[in-house]
């Protein structure tokens, strides 16, 4: 596939679908918009099955200077291969997820397909002022997507989104810029590699965190993501949970780390502390949500400590982890959303109490909703279990206190998905109007089997999705070495005993 | 340096002069009657203008050649760069105003004649490199300005919109003079070689507090923060399309003026203006963004709008460089190109009985009502607001590369926190049009030259601009070149 521009395509394909929806009407746009993300899921298949595991770094690489100032280079290696491939998995099921969407449909589909391009364009930018104007610009069509499909209080989310994300965003442009300057490029392989001067690292790393902490979200400015989830239309949300919170990760994988190492770790504790603290306490606050979307939300922020832990854990364990987090939480997240989002336009409540007994009349919805209850927990065998247990174990080898504190995440986690499913599901049927909700049809088991699949592929199987990324995980860890902090639970497993002490010890046993 | 070398140098001026008089004669004999035929002619003879300029800026002129009048006026490529932007909003002015006015009954034939001698007077600000050069360029504008502010006579908003002008455009008219009295005195010349080099072993304290106060006059005609509380008044008071003359046009004239003063005679004394214009610009910024919160009215927010944004060219200002001359004038463009647009869009805004729609909670709801206005007014808003991928975003990111390769990191800092200030109503505008019950209060057809420079200027700040950046960015560069070569 050398020399054809399969990234480009990709961009432009919901691009122009997304132009189409502005003057379609309902029903065409939204085949039109199906049929686009469709073709970018198979593209993005086409891509993965022509990726070169253990070639070059960067694969597919483009490279167009038709601009002044930054160039339009795009490429990808398996960190971002897999994301693009989360991004295209899930935009079909939100398209599906829409159904419910009754006013001004083109449009809708239009913002959302403006949303995947600017998304793929994000993992797939090769020069430091495209990925920021991918970044960003991501910003408008969910801005539109919140305030005009939203729920109640959709004006007031809408604003908190979009002003606090601009506010990270813009100190990282500054920053940018200086990098730039000082490295004389804006190709963002060569930045990977470029050694900034350690002291001046301390502050673009600060300002790159300002961008990537609002976005993962991180403890404590999360507070504008349950207010976007919860206002937010079901496809919002899933592709808010699924995709948009992986960006910030994939900026601290991609920026923070390669390029300012001792940054990094001068400010690892500053990270572990926020993330312990995430874990804690919006597990706590998911424990007494009674609003569901709200109590997935929080769930969210956590996980995101899981993987903001695990990145910092310098380490190939916590990094492989932590990417795998993301990406089973993009599927898991999302597909809790889709399932509060099943029962929300039976019922249009998100309250917990207004539900009771669903395994009665609905067991087919049940079944799925357990499947991605248990791997929001952690299931060995789920996709959960595989990426917490990775991070928490990098994260040991560092610092075993943290490890300890985030391990409790699990515990909590366990306690507030197990209570919400059992207010949902099980019990008895309080209210006859949920008691009499249908079960799923087609179009919804369309939309859950292939996310139920793709959990228990990568619980049982995770080797396929770590393959693509081992050596670009590697190339980082060996980036970081120089400035690793000592680890405090100094790992002594494994370690031959010195030889004359094995030899007294053989002869003791005669 | 002979006359007819002088005379080729200054052709659009000339044109421009004679054209207007010859103009101002027809609709001497002709009366209101002909306002349309003038209108057409006028639009004509900027063009030619534009034609006449054009090649300096391709060419890149600059040097003694480009020097007429023993240096008392300056044809270069930076001039031309300016003048192109001033002759195109003159243009887009003259094309819309007539259905404005023609349906209040006031289009009048001397309308196009004013704003022909106005831009005249703009030209000669940007060719200026003499301090009474630069005075007569200005004052020209200026005259022709307060009456267009006043043009609608039987509006008594636009006849104190008018005189608001005036009252504040001469008292800064008076102290920009106070200044350059300072600057000849303590330099003994007017020109701005000749003060360059006066000033080169230093500059005296007259020589300073001419500097500030000359400062001073140039900050209102930019309308930059301290001296910017006419604009309100003004852009809400005066007729639509002359408020949207005033956003473009004088605006490139007053900051080329101002780079040509500051970047030309005071070049080698950057550290003595540096933190005034720094301060302006953070100023400028931050009380543009926070005054406009607060506004009703479409026109004002515009206004507070055009505040905000001349804080962020004069970032570029303030860096001192070539580069960040080259970032204002590629910010000027964007610029001109967004307040075209706006302002088309909010002319489009017609209730029922055709009158003006100026209250933002009327656009209520606008993008289920007129989605192509909505979508024109929204992209204008988000690329004011800077949000990549509109054009926006690249001005800005223009001036504040420059700030930051000019070592000037505080400043690029905190412009840029104080940008998502600014983002708030510009957003606000768009969660009225697109987020609200539609209120239905805009109903009014428009004609094909409003929708047609409404798309072509959103086509321009629409991501496709940034093919644009190549070719716009080496032509600002030739004109910074020949604004620092003529120092």
């Amino acid at each position: 596939m050398s020399g054809f521009p399969i990234l480009s395509l990709m961009l432009a394909v919901p691009l122009l679908g997304a132009l189409a929806c502005l003057f379609l009407e309902a029903k065409a746009a939204r085949s039109v918009a199906l049929v686009a993300t469709l073709v970018d899921f198979v593209l993005g298949v086409i891509l993965w099955m022509n990726f070169d595991i253990g070639g070059a770094q960067w694969q597919f690489t483009e490279r167009v200077g038709v601009f002044s100032g930054f160039s339009y280079a795009l490429g990808i290696d398996g960190i971002a291969l897999l994301l693009v491939m989360l991004s295209v998995f899930l935009m079909p099921i939100c398209i599906g997820a829409s159904r419910s969407i009754e006013k001004r449909v083109g449009e809708y589909m239009a913002a959302f397909l403006l949303v995947e391009v600017f998304m793929l364009g994000v993992f797939m930018a090769q020069d430091l002022y495209l990925f920021y104007m991918f970044f960003e610009a991501g910003l408008i069509p969910m801005y539109l997507i919140i305030g005009i499909w939203g729920g109640a209080d959709r004006i007031y989310a809408s604003y908190k989104f979009f002003l606090y994300t601009l506010l990270g965003s813009v100190l990282m442009l500054v920053a940018m810029l200086w990098m730039v300057h000082t490295a004389g490029t804006s190709d963002i392989p060569t930045l990977m590699a470029y050694d900034f001067d350690p002291s001046v690292q301390n502050w673009l790393w600060l300002a790159f965190f300002a961008s990537f902490a609002v976005k993962m979200p991180m403890w404590p400015v999360h507070t504008w993501l349950p207010a976007a989830h919860v206002q937010a239309p079901t496809g919002g949300s899933v592709i808010l949970a699924g995709v948009l919170l992986k960006m910030g990760g994939y900026g601290f994988i991609r920026f923070s780390l390669p390029m300012f190492p001792e940054a990094s770790a001068y400010f690892a504790p500053l990270v572990w502390g926020l993330s312990m603290a995430a874990v804690v306490i919006t597990s706590l606050i998911a424990l007494v949500q009674s609003d569901m979307k709200k109590l997935i939300a929080y769930s969210s922020v956590a996980h995101m400590a899981i993987v903001t832990i695990g990145l910092f854990a310098f380490n190939t364990q916590g990094l492989e982890g932590s990417m795998l987090v993301m990406l089973s939480h993009g599927l898991v997240a999302g597909a809790l959303f889709l399932c509060v989002g099943v029962i929300y336009d039976r019922l249009h409540t998100r309250e917990i109490s207004r539900y009771g007994g669903l395994a009665i009349n609905m067991p087919r919805y049940a079944l799925f909703f357990l499947l991605f209850t248990m791997a929001s927990i952690g299931l060995p065998g789920t996709s959960g279990f595989v990426g917490e247990f990775l991070s928490l174990g990098g994260i040991y080898q560092v610092s075993t206190g943290a490890a300890l504190i985030c391990t409790t995440g699990i515990i909590l986690g366990a306690a507030y998905m197990l209570y919400l499913y059992r207010r949902v599901v099980f019990g008895e049927q309080k209210n006859a109007d949920a008691a009499a909700m249908p079960d799923l049809d087609v179009r919804e088991l369309l939309m859950v089997v292939p996310l139920g699949l793709a959990v228990l592929w990568m619980g049982v199987y995770p080797e396929s999705f770590i393959a693509p990324m081992r050596a670009d995980i590697a190339a980082l860890d060996a980036r970081l070495a120089r400035a690793k902090p000592a680890g405090d639970s100094a790992p002594t497993i494994g370690k031959a005993k010195p030889a004359h002490e094995e030899a007294a010890a053989h002869e003791g046993s005669h | 340096m002979d006359w007819s070398h002088s005379l080729r140098l200054i052709a659009p001026e000339e044109t421009l002069s004679i054209a207007g008089l010859v103009l101002l004669l027809i609709s001497a004999w002709g009366g209101d009657k002909a306002s349309r035929l003038i209108s057409i002619l006028a639009v004509a003879v900027l063009v030619g203008a534009a034609a006449l300029v054009a090649p300096a800026l391709c060419g890149g002129a600059m040097g003694p050649d480009t020097s007429a009048f023993f240096g008392q006026f300056r044809a270069d490529a930076f001039a031309s760069y300016a003048k192109i932007l001033i002759y195109l909003s003159a243009a887009a002015t003259l094309v819309i105003a007539p259905a404005f006015f023609g349906r209040l009954g006031a289009m009048r034939a001397e309308f196009p004649v004013l704003v022909i001698f106005a831009t005249l007077g703009m030209g000669i600000m940007v060719s200026a490199s003499d301090l009474l050069t630069l005075y007569i360029g200005l004052e020209m504008n200026s005259l022709a300005a307060y009456v267009l502010a006043a043009f609608l006579r039987t509006d008594g908003r636009s006849a104190e919109a008018g005189l608001k002008y005036f009252v504040l455009g001469a008292l800064a008219s008076g102290i920009l003079l106070f200044g350059m009295s300072l600057t000849y005195g303590f330099t003994g010349t007017t020109s701005f070689s000749g003060i360059n080099a006066a000033v080169a072993g230093g500059l005296s304290h007259g020589a300073l507090f001419g500097i500030i106060f000359m400062l001073a006059g140039l900050a209102f005609k930019i309308s930059a923060v301290p001296f910017h509380m006419w604009t309100p008044d003004v852009y809400e008071g005066a007729p639509a399309p002359v408020t949207m003359f005033f956003a473009s046009a004088p605006k490139v004239a007053a900051l080329g003026l101002t780079m040509r003063v500051l970047l030309d005679a005071f070049g080698d004394q950057a550290q003595a203006w540096q933190q005034i214009v720094v301060f302006l610009a953070l100023a400028s910024i931050v009380v543009g963004a926070v005054g406009a919160i607060g506004q009703n009215n479409i026109k004002r927010l515009m206004a507070y709008s055009s505040i905000n944004n001349v804080g962020f060219m004069l970032v570029g200002l303030a860096a001192a460089t070539p580069q960040g001359a080259a970032a204002m004038l590629f910010y000027l463009t964007i610029y001109v190109a967004m307040t075209l647009g706006g302002f088309v869009a909010i002319l489009m805004l017609k209730d029922a009985e055709g009158n003006q729609v100026e209250e933002i909670a009327k656009l209520a709801g606008l993008s289920r009502t007129r989605p192509g206005i909505a979508l024109g007014l929204a992209v204008v808003m988000f690329s004011l607001a800077g949000i990549p991928p509109l054009f926006g975003f690249w001005g800005k990111f223009l001036v504040f590369q420059a700030a930051v390769d000019a070592g000037m990191m505080p400043l690029a800092a905190i412009g840029f926190a104080a940008s998502v200030i600014g983002a708030f109503y510009y957003l606000k505008v768009v969660k009225v049009m697109y987020f609200d019950e539609p209120a239905d209060v805009v109903k009014g057809e428009s004609d094909v030259w409003h929708k047609l420079i409404l798309t072509v200027s959103c086509v321009f700040i629409s991501p496709l601009g940034y093919l644009l950046t190549k070719w716009l960015g080496g032509l600002s560069g030739t004109a910074a070149t020949a604004l620092f070569f003529a120092s």
